[in-house]
């Protein structure tokens, strides 16, 4: 990988020249929580100065600009004959700034399903192959628990990756396309000052991670415990609003509807994100539901993300951001609910 | 009209007020710019904010308003033997709505301080389903226009239309919305079912539950959730019973 620096300054000037031509995201606060800490989000900038590189956390994943939570896969046009099909792949180019590491690295486990599988999904391919990703280091929040997923530091699926060393960004380039970018903005060589400078940040952003989860042995305790009663304990607390699902960087499961316009002239084919927490997800045709307890569905949430994705992908599906522990009103997150299946194991013992 | 080859029919329909504000026809009628579409779907047979034409032989009515009367009863009761579909149409229709609050109070001590001892027709609050079976209900304070024009799409081509079933929070984190809930404001979101696209949150301002509960709402959960965060019991059941969507829940507070 090649490593550059950019001053603030320049970087400035870099994100200013992308605005002339690109829709660009980045993290934007709006609103503030009850204890008075602001609430980020993923939204289109119009401008340098609404991107807040000091972000926290982001309540919901940039997901949704790979992944929309509704998008149209086809229209049908209808004429005496039958009918037409219009199938658009064209996105507009894109920028994403300040994706954390733990985002794309959940974008490489989405790139395995989307990307690699048999039947690759076009929609999913042009958006990604559209979209320069600029990622962003950040000290560790007190619930990221990134690193025991292995998905605190990643090395490609972006195109430039940012650490703040001061008044510079120290860069490592991955792509073609952002080497000519940066080089346009007098990207610097790397000194052996900016070299010490980045390794100090680096061993500051190590020494504060807090949470740990505990994972090695999951995929089996998971088939063990697969009984549990720390499912009905969760599951009772289970709103089964989908919460979860919608903020996380790697939940891709959704639903296909198909509707007409109102004077039945057109068609269209519509592909919704949902939710396996969601009462109807396992509901089939005649009414059958095959998951309608709370705590079932929330288990098989668990059960994709840690133990069915590694039997497909030897790799988890979570990248341990704890969004959905955030965004969760009953207070379900992966640390709680992973550490008490430990516990109820090793009382077994 | 033809859909995929085949003829559709042109259903004919007839839309009818209640006790209520009328806001749901109202919402309706003044969507303008695909009026000429709907309208070209199903004849307007009878609906006194559009048109003038006051006929019986429709096959769907719309039904707007809760039932307090009794001649709405009897009124009711004769649409219901006409139409082949009848739609319960809104929050009044549907759960008795905003109007039920007046539940909480005795009826003549109401009269009283509204009319002034002014004899008037009326009595309890009532959704259409207590009166007459109701085919579908489409929720809502008011009822979503692309809702219900959704709703009349799948009226013409014979299809059972699947409302959502899970609540609002689908929605709300689709729009990448702040919780309001986080922000210190009471919200029914988690139990209320969605389908609104989150219209409320999305303006900073809590659900109020007009669509009804979401099916298997966890109610006992969002309790905890709601008491945890310092809301008191008086303030939830004040909330809940808005729109009389959680009736029955609560009655111990009433």
């Amino acid at each position: 990988m090649l490593f550059k620096t950019i001053t603030k300054e320049n970087f400035k000037k870099m994100v200013e020249a992308l605005l002339e031509e690109n829709e660009v995201i980045g993290p934007k606060s709006r609103d503030r929580d009850t204890e008075g800490n602001k609430i980020y989000r993923f939204l289109k900038i119009n401008s340098f100065e609404e991107l807040e590189m000091d972000y926290t956390r982001s309540y919901s994943s940039p997901k949704n600009y790979f992944l929309p939570f509704k998008e149209d896969l086809a229209t049908y046009h209808f004429n005496d004959k039958g009918w037409e099909q219009e199938i658009q792949y064209t996105t507009h180019p894109r920028v994403i700034i300040g994706m954390r590491a733990c985002d794309i690295n959940a974008l490489l486990k989405l790139d395995q399903v989307m990307l690699k599988s048999v039947y690759p999904n076009p929609h999913y391919f042009a958006r990604r192959r559209n979209t320069l990703i600029i990622g962003l280091d950040h000290e560790p929040l007190e619930d990221c628990f990134c690193r025991s997923m292995n998905t605190d530091t990643v090395f490609h699926g972006f195109d430039l990756f940012l650490t703040d060393i001061g008044d510079r960004y120290f860069v490592a380039i991955n792509s073609d396309t952002a080497y000519i970018i940066l080089n346009k903005f007098d990207a610097g060589e790397v000194t052996e000052e900016d070299r010490e400078r980045f390794k100090t940040v680096k061993k500051q952003i190590e020494s504060k991670f807090k949470t740990q989860v505990d994972i090695t042995i999951l995929p089996e305790l998971m088939d063990l415990e697969f009984e549990s009663e720390v499912w009905k304990k969760w599951g009772d607390k289970c709103l089964s609003c989908g919460s979860c699902a919608m903020v996380c960087p790697t939940c891709y499961c959704y639903g296909i509807e198909e509707d007409t316009d109102l004077s039945f002239s057109k068609a269209t084919k519509r592909k919704f994100l949902y939710s396996c927490n969601l009462l109807d997800f396992a509901a089939v045709a005649g009414g059958h539901n095959f998951r309608p307890d709370a705590h079932i569905r929330l288990k098989y949430r668990y059960y994709h993300q840690f133990r069915g994705f590694v039997e497909a992908f030897n790799q988890s599906l979570c990248v341990g951001c704890n969004r959905c522990g955030k965004a969760c009103l009953a207070g379900i997150s992966p640390k709680a609910v992973i550490d008490d299946l430990i516990r109820t194991e090793k009382l077994q013992k | 009209m033809k859909y995929l080859g085949i003829t559709l029919k042109r259903p004919k329909v007839g839309f009818f007020d209640f006790t209520g504000c009328e806001g749901c026809q109202l919402q309706i009628a003044n969507k303008e710019e695909n009026l000429k579409d709907l309208f070209g779907l199903v004849e307007v047979v009878n609906f006194r904010e559009i048109s003038s034409e006051r006929r019986d032989d429709y096959e769907i009515a719309f039904i707007d308003g809760c039932i307090t009367t009794d001649s709405e009863v009897a009124r009711l009761k004769k649409i219901r033997e006409q139409a082949r579909i009848l739609v319960a149409m809104g929050a009044c229709a549907c759960l008795g709505g905003v109007n039920n609050l007046r539940s909480r109070f005795h009826l003549p001590d109401v009269v009283k301080e509204v009319y002034d001892g002014h004899p008037i027709d009326t009595g309890p609050v009532r959704k259409v389903a207590e009166i007459v079976p109701v085919d579908i209900e489409l929720p809502g304070c008011p009822i979503s226009k692309p809702e219900f024009e959704w709703l009349v799409r799948h009226l013409i081509l014979g299809i059972k239309p699947q409302f959502p079933r899970y609540p609002v929070c689908v929605e709300c984190k689709q729009q990448l919305n702040s919780c309001v809930l986080d922000m210190g404001m009471m919200c029914l979101g988690p139990v209320t079912r969605a389908g609104c696209n989150a219209v409320c949150p999305r303006n900073r301002l809590g659900c109020w539950g007009c669509r009804g509960p979401s099916e298997e709402a966890n109610l006992e959960s969002l309790m905890e959730i709601l008491k945890e965060k310092g809301f008191t019991e008086a303030h939830i059941a004040e909330r809940m019973n808005f729109f009389n969507a959680f009736s029955g829940i609560l009655d111990n507070d009433r």
